[in-house]
């Protein structure tokens, strides 16, 4: 609280937060790392060993540079420290998974580093937040369980990725469309899957930013346009000059990969396959003759076989279409009503419709609108009950990522820490008197400019509405079955299923992860739905 | 004039109550308070444990280094004797039990443990402990199921302990500063960087005698004397190095005996208690005298120097100018330092004897595991583990001195922790135990050094100038300085062929001088304590 006015003592405190998480960070650099390390390191060698028209037609590792020019800049940037560390981390031909500490020691730590644009992110985002929110906010996303098993142990610069987005989040939040614009267009040629938001940027941007008469509307339309176009030339146009656009394209979109990734993600795609099997099934049960379809629903190239016994075979198209109808509640209500303040729900719901509807969806993906909910969840005792549930789901469905038995009780420690700190902070904030009191005290104080007069209003509204509903943060038995459901699948998978059944389906128990976490995703995915539609009516 | 008092007592409650609204609302940590002790317990607790987890990825010591490898084998090792041969073969020598490879040298409690986390091992990793085949025996799934034997035991030992020690020690101290202090304090205790890179970074199991020692701690300051010292005698009965804490134990429950109606029978039943505790912990060795002297052989090592490596104790610091090796035989040189331990530790016990109290008890826990430190016979780098434990259960009364000392403990087993390959988890736990401490809001972050220190008001000059020299910013900023290029210069440059344990030395000289002076502190202010407390049983009685 009394840091409220004081943006050296709040930096301090987060920093304070972040410090916190960096030692854990630190402590688990010998932790299990996946095949992205190589992946990244590999990256390194190509950035740094081929001149800039062979980045994308490099074929020396199968671990080829698929993401956008912006990061492949990145790893051109780490480069340059790798070398004066190692001279092997970047060698083309004999640095090829090269694991020696040296390599592990500087590709964590650069995770680790890169993790300030996060806290930059977070930092703006919550600034004018009540203390206790902005706490609360800070141990969500950068004591993120997610987070951390995804960047820090499976390896990934996810945080440094999200710290673009929500920076680009706040300064929408803000009204500074055009800087929100500009990050936003930056995070895409740094990670094209980002681009699953870019409908509801695009409508968001053009009634908030560009509509409003004629001249002045197009003059702020021709600017925003020349900002992106500048952001995409920066990227790409080093590519277009070498002739090398078109292999780009080809190898930040393979959609030769499957449906889904090995590991079923938690979406809808999931309850297709299960229905597919479940009616070829009773088919088969009752005389007709269903043959077993070749295809897998992982790999394969589009226009094969289809995978599936009865439904209709889904293309990316498809997935496309799927997506695209998903959104477009979201985006009539950014239409109609474009609120600075609805834009973290506006995008989150977003990446909810692409990981529930899109193509080989990865199960890390659920983290795009993990993350920014946070923000989201502080406002109201109903939507920390849901994220409460979707955090909890979202981070157990990335523990198929960490399979050794090594790294078991840390992923086991790590959700259960989050849940508890999730409770003790949710139920502070929305069932102790004190809580609305001081809430509303920091507002007002922080109530100068309109931007805060509305969002203090909001919180009247949100304490009043926690005052009616007296019972502070409880679950419904629905919800506490669920999350106590996700117990009884854990310990089925890691301990009945090997003891009772061997090694007979050895693909149950994962299938059972995938489809109870898809549950949870959907629920969250109508509700976000609800939300929206909800609040814009 | 009863009316007039009367007022100014609600008055004064009343601006007790305001000054704890005040506190809520400025406290950062409320939340995590607000359901009380034990769920922030919990919390802390799933949290210290992550870290422990975490520390278990790194390497033990002796990871791939045939012949001896290092502690981590020893405790393999003692689980595949326990486990393979009968109870009376433990620590005797024999074909099947080589005594000069990694013996048994620790009380019979300990040996129970090694069966039970042998038995353990055997269920799920029959290779790593088979008998004579597993020696040197390292494998993934090896390494794991050990952790987790350590971990079992933090989690079924050290942490109940801490939560009863908690518990009691601040029902004993309620009313004073912040609600989130107790939480800060359960960090102090869980996260103390040197128990965990010992216990699971280097491997070894001393959350089991420090937790049964804190358990100990708790019950006597909660009354239960008898409880206290059959916890005690547990906590001896695993690892001989507890008695570092006897002469507080034995003066506290003493001087209360003294002071009951009936000295003699209080005694009695404390004696009875502790014979009672040793017979059953003993009971496979008492059928015979040889056997008994054989396990009590085993655990008194004294062919052994009077110190090994460069640990910061007095004898292996003042051996740079008094080669006392050399010059005495090893015989009169354990007599010396009994009687210098011995001379040590008795201004804290006659402290005790005369006025027992909670907080005398914890200085007089300190004040003896530290004369014990300085002055006992074979003293290891990790031993600087025990007087920590009293320590950081002062933490609330000693917030710099456990910053100070925890720092300069790390230290002084830096040397140790570099041979096992666990710098990351050193810097790391230490940078993670600073942060902690200056949490926003918590009692390390809030005082200023003067602030602490005029908390004992009645505090004689002597201690404060101690403590101002001690604590002066430009003395602590210069140590820190100095302290953080050596551990530089450590890790980055060979010493000069001429002395090759130069570095060595220079860290124990400079954590020598911080542990004498810091005991020559403590001891003052137990003594003040008794003065303190006097002067206001005067006043409470003149009321």
């Amino acid at each position: 609280m009394e840091a409220a006015g004081n943006p050296k003592m709040l930096k301090a405190q987060l920093l304070w937060f972040l410090g916190i998480a960096t030692t854990i960070k630190l402590l688990l650099i010998p932790s299990y790392h996946s095949t992205d390390f190589e992946v990244h390191r590999h990256w390194l060698a190509i950035t740094n060993s081929l001149p800039l028209s062979q980045w994308y037609s490099d074929e020396t590792s199968q671990w080829t540079l698929d993401y956008p020019p912006f990061f492949a800049y990145f790893e051109r940037f780490l480069s340059v420290f790798a070398r004066l560390v190692d001279l092997q981390i970047v060698d083309l031909h004999h640095g090829l998974n090269y694991k020696v500490n040296s390599a592990i020691y500087f590709q964590r730590i650069s995770v680790i580093v890169s993790d300030l644009f996060l806290f930059y992110g977070v930092y703006r985002l919550t600034s004018n937040l009540a203390s206790l929110k902005r706490n609360l906010v800070w141990v969500l996303v950068l004591w993120s369980p997610g987070l951390m098993i995804v960047d820090h142990m499976h390896f990934q610069y996810n945080g440094f990725l999200f710290g673009w987005l929500l920076l680009s989040i706040s300064f929408l939040a803000q009204k500074r469309d055009l800087m929100g614009g500009f990050l936003f267009a930056v995070l895409l040629c740094f990670k094209h899957l980002f681009a699953v938001a870019a409908p509801v940027y695009f409508v968001y941007l053009l009634r908030h930013y560009c509509w409003g008469g004629l001249v002045r509307g197009f003059a702020r339309l021709s600017v925003m346009g020349a900002v992106v176009v500048a952001v995409f030339a920066a990227a790409y146009g080093p590519f277009v000059y070498y002739g090398q656009i078109q292999q780009v394209i080809r190898r930040m979109f393979p959609f030769g990969r499957g449906l889904c990734h090995a590991y079923w993600a938690p979406n809808f795609w999931v309850f297709y396959i299960m229905l597919d099997k479940g009616i070829a099934f009773f088919l088969r049960k009752f005389g007709f003759n269903i043959p077993v379809p070749a295809a897998s629903f992982t790999g394969g190239l589009v226009g094969d076989a289809s995978p599936f016994s009865i439904l209709p075979q889904i293309t990316p198209v498809t997935t496309f279409i799927m997506v695209l109808l998903a959104l477009s509640p979201c985006l009539i209500k950014a239409w109609r009503d474009p609120r600075p303040l609805m834009i973290a729900r506006l995008v989150a719901y977003a990446y909810t419709c692409g990981f529930l509807f899109g193509w080989h969806v990865h199960e890390k993906a659920s983290l795009h609108f993990v993350i920014p909910l946070a923000v989201v969840a502080v406002e109201s005792l109903e939507d920390a009950k849901h994220y409460f549930l979707l955090s909890v789901v979202s981070c157990y469905s990335m523990f198929p990522l960490l399979y050794e038995a090594q790294e078991y009780p840390i992923k086991v420690l790590l959700l259960l820490l989050h849940s508890i700190l999730m409770w003790f902070c949710f139920s502070a904030q929305f069932s102790n008197n004190i809580a609305t009191k001081v809430t509303l005290q920091a507002d007002k104080k922080a109530s100068q400019s309109l931007l805060k007069q509305k969002a203090s209003q909001s919180e009247q509204k949100g304490s009043s509405r926690t005052a009616a509903e007296k019972g502070g943060f409880v679950l419904g038995w629905v919800a506490k079955s669920y999350v106590f459901g996700i117990l009884v699948v854990e310990i089925w998978g890691q301990f009945l299923h090997p003891y009772l059944l061997g090694d007979k389906f050895p693909f149950v128990p994962l299938m059972l992860i995938s489809v109870y976490c898809a549950l949870g995703i959907s629920y969250s995915w109508i509700w976000q739905l609800e939300q929206i539609l909800l609040l814009s009516f | 004039m009863k009316k007039k008092r009367e007022l100014e007592k609600v008055r004064r409650l009343q601006d007790e109550v305001n000054a704890e609204n005040d506190d809520n609302e400025d406290d950062p940590w409320w939340w995590l308070v607000q359901k009380g002790i034990k769920p922030s317990f919990i919390c802390i607790s799933v949290f210290a444990l992550l870290v422990r987890v975490a520390v278990g990825l790194h390497p033990y010591s002796g990871a791939n280094t045939p012949p001896k490898f290092g502690d981590y084998e020893a405790q393999r090792h003692w689980m595949e004797i326990t486990i393979n041969l009968p109870v009376k073969e433990w620590y005797r020598n024999s074909s099947v039990n080589d005594l000069s490879y990694w013996g048994l040298d620790y009380p019979p409690l300990t040996a129970y443990q090694s069966y039970i986390h042998g038995v353990f091992l055997k269920i799920f990793h029959p290779d790593s402990v088979a008998l004579f085949t597993s020696r040197g025996h390292e494998s993934y799934l090896g390494k794991l199921l050990m952790r987790w034997t350590v971990l079992s035991s933090d989690v079924l030992i050290f942490f109940p302990a801490v939560l009863y020690f908690v518990l009691v020690y601040h029902s004993i101290r309620s009313g004073k500063g912040r609600k989130s202090d107790v939480a800060w304090h359960i960090a102090m205790i869980l996260l103390n960087p040197c128990l965990i890179l010992i216990d699971h970074g280097h491997f070894q199991y001393n959350c089991i005698s420090l937790g049964l020692t804190m358990a100990a701690v708790a019950a006597a300051l909660a009354q239960k004397d008898l409880l206290a010292s059959v916890l005690y005698c547990l906590a001896l009965n695993h690892k001989q190095m507890s008695a570092y804490f006897a002469p507080a134990f034995f003066s506290y429950l003493l001087g209360k005996c003294l002071r009951h109606k009936n000295p003699l029978l209080e005694v009695v039943k404390l004696a009875l208690m502790v014979i009672g505790t040793f017979a059953i912990v003993w009971w496979p060795y008492l059928h015979s005298k040889d056997a008994a002297f054989g396990v009590l052989s085993r655990l008194a090592p004294f062919e052994r120097g009077i110190y090994e490596d460069y640990v910061a104790n007095f004898w292996c610091t003042t051996s740079v100018l008094v080669k006392w090796k050399k010059l005495f035989t090893t015989q009169s040189l354990r007599t010396f330092s009994l009687a210098a331990t011995i001379l040590t530790c008795l201004p804290s016990m006659a402290q005790q004897m005369l006025a027992p109290s909670t907080k005398g008890f914890l200085y007089g826990l300190l004040n003896s595991s530290f004369s014990f430190y300085l002055f006992s016979f074979q003293v290891h780098e990790k031993s600087i583990l025990l007087p920590l434990l009293p320590l950081s259960l002062l933490a609330l009364e000693e917030p710099h001195s456990l910053l100070w000392l925890t720092h300069f403990a790390m230290f002084s087993m830096f040397p140790l922790l570099c041979r096992d390959k666990l710098v990351l988890a050193y810097i790391a736990l230490y940078a993670l135990f600073v942060l902690l401490y200056f949490a926003p809001g918590g009692p390390g972050g809030r005082c200023n050094s003067s602030k602490t220190l005029d908390q004992s008001h009645k505090a004689k000059t002597s201690i404060k100038f101690i403590s101002s020299i001690a604590f002066h910013p430009l003395v602590t900023g210069i140590l820190c300085l100095f302290s953080i290029i050596l551990h530089v210069i450590y890790l980055t440059t060979h010493p000069p062929k001429k002395y090759p344990f130069l570095f060595e030395a220079v860290i124990m000289l400079l954590c020598f001088s911080q542990f004498i002076l810091f005991t020559f502190y403590f001891n003052l202010k137990q003594w003040m304590l008794s003065k303190h407390l006097t002067s206001k049983d005067r006043q409470k009685k003149l009321i």
